[in-house]
């Protein structure tokens, strides 16, 4: 039977396969369980579930404090807060201590939809990018969630995981593997590369490169599941194989996915490059088709940056 | 208070309950549980407490009103909304693309609100700020907020109320609207508050507490805040998530709730007594 489930119900169903076989996995949460989709785990394994009420400052210090005993850590809440709000602590108390310390933040970018703009984060990439030797992971594929999920556990060092809630994708077959740093190409191409993160610019990717097809434009594409360390080697391989590239993320492109290709892209061999994300604005409130539109999420629009990108080559 | 401002002013707030209600469903899905537990003190402040004029929102002398817990925005876009601060079909945008009425409350978008909020554990200290502001200016003002329960968890609040505390703001005065519950269950389940007077008390607040849903109670408990001089004051609230609102009161997954037409129909049948 297909795989149908939302990606928080893969990622609960991961962890609590995970904590079966070994006790160190853990998980610290701030008042969103429900939202996480954890309550399974917790009723699974009521003695390494902790809520610590609304404090996500707190979540992440305590989750620190568990990687310092040995434990498996994996604190969750909505990305805006797991990045903005526990930012010192994650980068700290977390990274700069040499913890293993596993942060989920839900709810990427426009997915927020009705909690708008205070909740909407567009920056945290940005924002974890600059943590030294921090590992960013954003499935947008279920088995590829679990697998990373479950290499993620065991990583030497600290994780940001951008997990869409709801929906989910099942683009691969039994054979693809998935590996932390490791890009996949969803599909072949020779005009340009799109590379996308995420749930919501995937879906119009996928999309985006049949509307190509039928006007003519081979477009590769890779599901850029690891955002950090870049996959270099696959970058520069296929921006050399097509001669340009165009990034696709759900958050601002400075400093995103966008910015770090372009900053390989620079320090290497430049091709033409478009990068299609949030331009320095904030959230806001909408439906996710009233948001996709609004920042130019859609098969459409990366169509029509597709074809101004293969004019400048 | 006499007998006949208790009377309007609970009759307003019956209005409102109903409006936010309406409201709320018409989009299909909102936080109509914290929206139902400060209806009172929300109308209370709006209809008697504040002095605010909704010809003139930006007023430089006026009291001031930081809702922390900012998911609770359409309760009080609905006063604003009545007392002319905006259009009343304005609420009938709620977080529809492009709206000036988003989930939580946006001091750019919409008039009459004085803080953004909606990352919780922000609303106090920014309170704290206009407070301070107010004093320097001599401006003869309140600046008033309300927070969660579940909200009082996060660490901010308790650094805004040591620097009231110690900067003596008498201007201020908060509530904490002690529902009892939060997102993942009762509060005594995720994360003890108790006892949350002494807490209060502790911190050198001047510290009452009220039934919530009493509008004479909590009009006394905010007069005798005022009287109270060199120390804020905090005020809570006892009340009930989704209070008087049928499909919602005592559910404990009431926090941001979907429910139809007919079931907002249903509890706005029954809060007007039509049965
Ligand atoms: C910093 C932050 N963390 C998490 C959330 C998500 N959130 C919204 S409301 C809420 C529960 C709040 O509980 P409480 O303060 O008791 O609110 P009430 O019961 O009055 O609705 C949470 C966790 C948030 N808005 N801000
Ligand atoms: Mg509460």
């Amino acid at each position: 039977m297909a795989d149908t489930r939302d990606l928080r119900e893969v990622y609960k169903d991961t962890l609590c396969t995970l904590a079966e076989e070994d006790k160190k996995i853990c998980i610290v949460e701030a008042d969103l369980m429900n939202a996480t989709g954890t309550p399974g785990f917790k009723s699974r394994f009521p003695e390494r579930a902790f809520d610590v009420g609304v404090a996500e400052a707190n979540m992440v210090g305590v989750a620190s404090g568990l990687a310092a005993a040995g434990m498996i850590p994996f604190a969750a809440s909505f990305g805006c807060f797991a990045a903005r709000r526990a930012y010192d602590q994650f980068f700290l108390s977390g990274n700069y201590s040499g913890l293993k310390v596993k942060l989920v933040g839900t709810d990427p970018g426009v997915s927020a939809i009705y909690n708008g703009g205070t909740h909407m984060p567009f920056e945290d990439i940005a924002m974890m990018r600059a943590v030294p030797g921090l590992t960013i992971l954003e499935p947008c594929d279920r088995r590829s969630l679990e697998e990373l999920i479950r290499q993620a556990a065991y990583l030497e060092g600290s994780v940001y995981i951008r997990l869409h809630r709801k929906g989910g994708l099942s683009l691969y077959d039994e054979n693809t593997s998935f590996e932390i740093g490791k890009g996949v190409v969803v599909r072949e191409g020779t005009d340009l590369t799109i590379i996308a993160a995420g749930l919501v610019l995937m879906e119009e990717a996928v999309k985006a490169v049949e509307i190509l097809e039928q006007k003519g434009i081979s477009a590769a594409l890779i599901d850029m599941h690891t955002i950090k360390p870049l996959d270099n080697d696959l970058v520069l391989e296929y921006a050399g194989k097509t001669g340009a590239v165009l990034t696709c993320e759900n958050g601002q492109a400075a400093g995103g996915l966008g910015g770090a290709v372009a900053e390989l892209l620079c320090d290497t061999k430049p091709v033409p490059l478009s990068r299609l994300g949030v331009k320095d604005e904030f959230g806001q409130v909408g439906t996710l088709d009233y948001l996709k539109e609004a920042y130019g999420f859609t098969a459409e629009n990366i169509v029509k940056e597709a074809e101004n990108l293969v004019k400048r080559k | 208070m006499d007998q006949n401002e208790i009377k309007r002013l609970e009759e307003k707030a019956r209005e409102i309950r109903i409006k936010t209600i309406d409201v709320i469903g018409n989009l299909g899905v909102g936080h109509i549980g914290g929206c139902m537990s400060v209806i009172e003190v929300l109308t209370l402040l709006h209809y008697k407490t504040m002095d605010t004029d909704p010809k003139n929102p930006n007023k430089e002398v006026r009291d001031k009103l930081v809702l922390s817990k900012g998911h609770a925005g359409p309760a009080l876009y609905c006063i604003l909304a009545d007392r002319g601060f905006f259009p009343e079909d304005w609420l009938y945008t709620l977080n529809v693309g492009g709206t000036r009425l988003p989930s939580h409350c946006d001091m750019k978008r919409t008039p009459g609100i004085d803080m953004t909020t909606g990352s919780l554990g922000q609303g106090l200290s920014a309170a704290v700020g206009l407070a301070l502001g107010g004093r320097i200016n001599n401006l003869d003002r309140h600046v008033f907020a309300v927070i969660g329960d579940g909200e009082s968890q996060e660490g901010q609040n308790w650094e805004a109320a040591m620097t009231a505390a110690h900067y003596n703001l008498d201007n201020l005065i908060a509530f904490t609207d002690y529902n009892k519950m939060q997102i993942d269950g009762y509060t005594k389940d995720i994360m003890s508050l108790d006892s949350i007077e002494s807490k209060w008390t502790g911190f050198n607040w001047h510290t009452l507490r009220v039934d919530g849903h009493d509008m004479a109670a909590i009009d006394d408990a905010v007069e005798r805040a005022k009287a109270v001089k060199g120390r804020p004051s905090m005020i809570i609230l006892d009340t009930i998530k989704g209070k008087g609102c049928s499909f919602a009161e005592g559910v404990l997954s009431n926090h941001n709730m979907v429910y139809s037409r007919e079931q907002a129909d249903e509890a706005i049948r029954l809060l007007k007594g039509e049965a």
